[in-house]
């Protein structure tokens, strides 16, 4: 079954030890209203569990909320984890407190999705369903 | 005048907190609110007007920026700016390692140090991070929840190094677990432990710092996380009574230990509803503490604060409007007879706040106290149709979250089972839809907003990737140089006291004045506790 047939299944993590989680959740509200499943990992994860959760619940995009400005060092770690698992193919998206002078930095890491402090919930949803085909 | 606004007119308006706001207030919707029998005098039960009498003729409210990143070095002088700059006391911000209790050399710790705040490993760097300020003169507050106990008794054993009398030594842990758990998220232990770890606190210092506040009872996180403002103080009274049970029931009198708790909340918002929050939680609080709790003390009775921050009103767009926004917070603040201020400055949506937007928001207080009249009389609202009536109303209104939390089995449950996260998670997501739709007004998010976006004039935090190598080294030497003989002792006792349920404190201290690590304190008693598993629920 291709990801057009089926809902949109999404991972929403929350990066390093910033529990800052409010935008998280409201963006996995948002998510789930728009008709996704979304699996929200909670507070403190480590590249490797989000690595692992990505792989073992076969998602369609791997998405990251980060408020705590760790966004760049976390992403180096997983970016190699995620593509050890055969992720490449994934839509990787990352939201939350992230400067305009780091997105080029994010997208090099393969983060196709950037999505700052600011965005609408919908402009989300509506590029997620966008991109996943 | 045009149709639409003509229309709008006629729409029934609401506050955040679900009241009715009208057009016209009059002696008759004060009556019908419940009279003036709640206002009394300043200074006098129940404290509506103000916990003092004099209020700020005696002295302006205290100004506590919150800072700190890097290293201790980079925060000790950052701390002596902002004292050179009239600063009044310290707010000091951790880094989340330290705040969940790992040091710096831990592989979870990586890429986070001295990031969000400074950071620290052992009272070594507490030596360095308070170097040359008089503890006397600047009450220092220690924004930490998580390891607070361990912080607490770092701070109480670097005062006593340096010679101050500890039963003299003022000062406030923030502390507040219960909130952790709802927002915020530094918590380490599952929630009973957590709860018993602030009673050890509350009971050490009830003992031996009698002038220190070991607990701040945080509304603050709560609204943030999505709570509105009559929920964020009555959940905060809910909580505050959470620790005073527990206190209770180790037998410590009412009296000995109310008057030191006090309290944190936010001032975004309409500038009524949140003054009229700030008069109804002290009569509330006041009546609490006396009629259920039996305190005598007028202290024991009174809504002791800091009404601050902000930061969930702050947007990232045209980030120079959040000056204007904090100069009408921090006024907010002061029409509500807040003990002390801070302001979140103009880009903290963005950064740390670089030296000069921590003076912008410093000035913006100094302004109110020097030019504005603000100082000269207590409560100067009181007696007003509208903010005596919305003050009945508010207070009405957290009488009914309290009862409503009681009758779901109570906070710690609820929060326990994840119930009140979900509650404000669920509100924050409304309130986030009507700000995308247009319906919440935010000036410059979805009115007003510039053609061009502009280049933000903020100037971004360098994060120093050198200060954590120094950091780690500095813990290595210590690790070497310390008596490891000593320390094993302690960590042996902590571990046995966490484990027979008595007071942890004393083991805390002995531990840290062995230049104990936070984590090596942390691991001793994540070994007896646990770590709490965070529920999710939607």
């Amino acid at each position: 079954m291709t990801a057009s047939q089926r809902r949109i299944k999404i991972l929403l993590g929350k990066p390093g030890l910033d529990g800052h989680d409010q935008g998280a959740k409201v963006v996995a509200r948002a998510m789930m209203d728009a008709g996704f499943e979304v699996i929200y990992t909670g507070l403190r994860q480590t590249p490797e569990q989000i690595a692992r959760i990505a792989l073992e619940e076969d998602v369609d995009v791997i998405s990251l909320s980060s408020m705590a400005g760790s966004h760049l060092p976390f992403c180096r770690k997983l970016k190699p984890l995620l593509e050890a698992s055969g992720l490449n193919d994934k839509l990787w998206v990352i939201g939350g407190n992230l400067p305009a002078q780091d997105h080029d930095a994010l997208r090099e890491l393969g983060f196709k999705g950037i999505f700052p402090s600011g965005s609408k919930l919908d402009a989300i949803c509506d590029y997620i369903r966008k991109e996943v085909k | 005048m045009n149709d639409r606004t003509k229309s709008a007119l006629l729409q029934p308006k609401f506050n955040e907190s679900g009241i009715e706001v009208k057009p016209l207030y009059t002696a008759a919707d004060v009556a019908a609110s419940g009279g003036m029998e709640m206002v009394g005098e300043p200074g006098q039960y129940p404290f509506t007007r103000g916990i003092h009498r004099e209020m700020y003729r005696k002295q302006p409210w205290t100004m506590r920026q919150y800072a700190g990143f890097g290293n201790p070095a980079d925060t000790n002088q950052r701390f002596k700016y902002l004292i050179a700059n009239g600063q009044t006391g310290l707010n000091v911000a951790f880094d989340l390692p330290t705040q969940i209790g790992l040091d710096s050399d831990d592989p979870l710790a990586e890429g986070e140090i001295g990031r969000v705040g400074m950071s620290i490993d052992t009272l070594r760097d507490f030596e360095i991070a308070f170097d040359g300020i008089d503890l006397k003169k600047i009450t220092v507050s220690l924004t930490i929840n998580g390891a607070a106990a361990i912080l607490i008794a770092m701070y109480l054993a670097m005062a006593e190094k340096r010679g101050y009398d500890i039963k003299e030594l003022r000062g406030t842990a923030q502390n507040d677990i219960l909130k952790e758990f709802i927002g915020r998220g530094t918590w380490i232990f599952p929630v009973e432990p957590s709860i018993r770890l602030v009673g050890d606190t509350i009971e050490y210092c009830a003992m031996h710092a009698p002038k220190y506040s070991p607990v701040s009872v945080c509304g603050y996180h709560i609204r943030e996380s999505g709570a509105t403002p009559a929920q964020e103080m009555a959940y905060a009274f809910c909580i505050a009574k959470a620790y005073a049970d527990d206190a209770i029931r180790r037998g410590l009198p009412v009296d000995e230990f109310a008057g030191r708790l006090s309290y944190n909340f936010n001032i975004f918002g309409n500038i009524f509803e949140q003054v009229c929050k700030f008069r109804a939680g002290r009569g509330l609080w006041a009546k609490i503490m006396k009629e259920q709790y039996g305190a005598e003390k007028p202290g024991s009775m009174w809504l002791r604060m800091i009404a601050g921050g902000g930061g969930g009103g702050l947007t990232f767009e045209q980030p120079e409007l959040n000056i204007v926004r904090g100069a009408y917070y921090a006024l907010i603040s002061a029409l509500s007879g807040t003990q002390t201020m801070a302001l979140c400055s103009y880009d903290e949506a963005y950064t740390i706040p670089t030296e000069y937007s921590a003076r912008i928001s410093l000035r913006t207080m100094q302004l109110l106290i020097e030019e504005m009249g603000l100082t000269e009389t207590v409560d100067p609202l009181a007696g007003s149709f509208y903010v005596e009536t919305m003050t009945n109303e508010m207070r009405h209104k957290m009488e009914e979250i309290m009862a409503e939390t009681d009758a779901q089995g109570g906070i710690v449950k609820m929060v326990s089972e994840g119930s009140i996260q979900a509650k404000v998670s669920a509100q924050a997501y409304q309130m986030q839809r009507k700000i995308d739709s247009g319906a919440f007004p935010k000036v410059g998010v979805n009115c007003y907003r510039n053609e061009q976006e502009e280049d933000h004039p903020v100037e971004f935090h360098d994060y120093n990737e050198e200060d954590a190598r120094v950091q780690i080294q500095g813990l290595q030497r210590i690790r070497a140089e310390r008596d490891n003989a000593k320390v094993s002792g302690a960590l042996i006792r902590l571990r046995g006291d966490a484990a027979s349920g008595r007071n942890v404190m004393p083991a805390l201290v002995e531990a840290v004045k062995a230049y104990a690590s936070v984590g090596e304190m942390t691991k001793e008693l994540v070994n007896v506790f646990g770590r709490y598993r965070e529920p999710i629920r939607f």
